[in-house]
């Protein structure tokens, strides 16, 4: 709330430039982490990501220097069947925020370019629907992990199983 | 008189189901049986894990979010069974046996279980114990640049000591009630 109040009082004072103003401005990125899994396999990214402009934003991809690929994935579960899925665009609605979860919207990074383990924070790069890029750092956590870690309060996950923490 | 009683109370205990909360599949699903590879290489089948309280999830390695959100849930559930779930096993059948090989699949349930282990085996012996539980997978078309993604059962089949195939986990269900049935099943002799 500290945050959104500080963002909202920027935003204020920055209103005669509002009309210039990118996703990448309004977009805050919290709660990032990654889940590593041995070896090479694919990792999912998490985040949530709070949007404090009057306008929506749509994040439509992410890279890497860590990975060789990420991509915008869609998990969903329909008639006893779990799918993954390409996502062409993840909308973050305005004043309003975007959970990537497990189970839901997550980002999938393929083939790392040198090892990742747990603690490392991986540096990313989202673009927004407007061009706009945001650098920002997601911490790697185990593969049993159930959210980004002690210091970063639990996510919300779209699954029912409740969590009990290590 | 002694004989009697001992008769009746045998009788007594078979006609009283366990109270199990998840979906009940006792009697509705077949035994566990399959033939496969596990995650040292060795050729085993369902007679294998009698004895053992089964949970058993199709998945596959290259699945970065679903398959390592349903294991890492199963490995808080086993904590939450303190020693108890000796008794039990985590059956993480691969549904991508071109890519799981035993290795693969061994340093990846590790990661999450130590009471994990990983199958894998010629593509039919995985389809027959998919089909015998009455699910399905899928491997979608590949993404371009030789990944793929592989649609699959969401569900965790939960299988007694004698290889009885119980109660059903779907992703809705709750931990508490996994919890719940785990501890009737692990309390429960497979002679029972």
């Amino acid at each position: 709330m500290k945050t959104l109040g500080f963002a909202m009082l920027l935003g204020a004072a920055l209103l005669p430039g509002a009309l210039y103003a990118t996703s990448a401005d309004h977009v805050r990125v919290s709660h990032a982490w990654l889940r590593i899994l041995p070896g090479e396999l694919p990792a999912g990214g998490y985040a949530t990501l709070q949007n404090t402009g009057k306008q929506p934003a749509a994040l439509t991809g992410a890279h890497s220097s860590t990975y060789a690929d990420v991509m915008l994935h869609l998990s969903s579960v329909a008639g006893g069947t779990s799918r993954m899925r390409m996502a062409a665009a993840i909308s973050i609605p305005a004043q309003g925020e975007a959970q990537l979860a497990p189970g839901g919207y997550h980002l999938m990074l393929s083939r790392p370019v040198h090892p990742v383990t747990p603690g490392d924070q991986v540096p990313l790069t989202l673009t927004f629907a407007d061009g706009s890029t945001l650098d920002t750092t997601f911490i790697a956590r185990p593969a049993n992990a159930a959210d980004a870690g002690p210091d970063r309060p639990a996510l919300p996950t779209t699954h029912g199983a409740g969590h009990n923490h290590d | 008189m002694v004989l009697l009683g001992a008769l009746a109370l045998g009788g007594c205990q078979r006609a009283t189901p366990l109270p199990l909360r998840l979906t009940n599949i006792t009697g509705h699903m077949p035994d566990l049986d399959f033939a496969l590879t596990d995650d040292t290489g060795k050729a085993v089948t369902g007679a294998d894990y009698r004895g053992k309280v089964v949970l058993l999830y199709f998945g596959y390695t290259h699945c970065p979010d679903v398959c390592p959100l349903t294991l890492a849930q199963l490995h808080v559930t086993m904590q939450r069974l303190g020693a108890l779930a000796d008794g039990a096993r985590i059956l993480f059948v691969s549904v991508d046996p071109t890519r799981d090989t035993p290795a693969i699949l061994k340093t990846y349930v590790n990661a999450f279980d130590q009471r994990a282990v990983g199958l894998t085996g010629p593509p039919r012996a995985v389809e027959a114990l998919s089909k015998r539980y009455r699910s399905a997978f899928t491997r979608e078309p590949d993404a371009g640049d030789g990944s793929y993604a592989v649609s699959h059962s969401s569900a965790i089949y939960v299988f007694d000591r004698a290889g009885r195939a119980r109660v059903l986990a779907t992703p809705s269900a709750t931990q508490d009630d996994l919890v719940h049935d785990l501890h009737l099943l692990l309390n429960t002799q497979a002679d029972s």
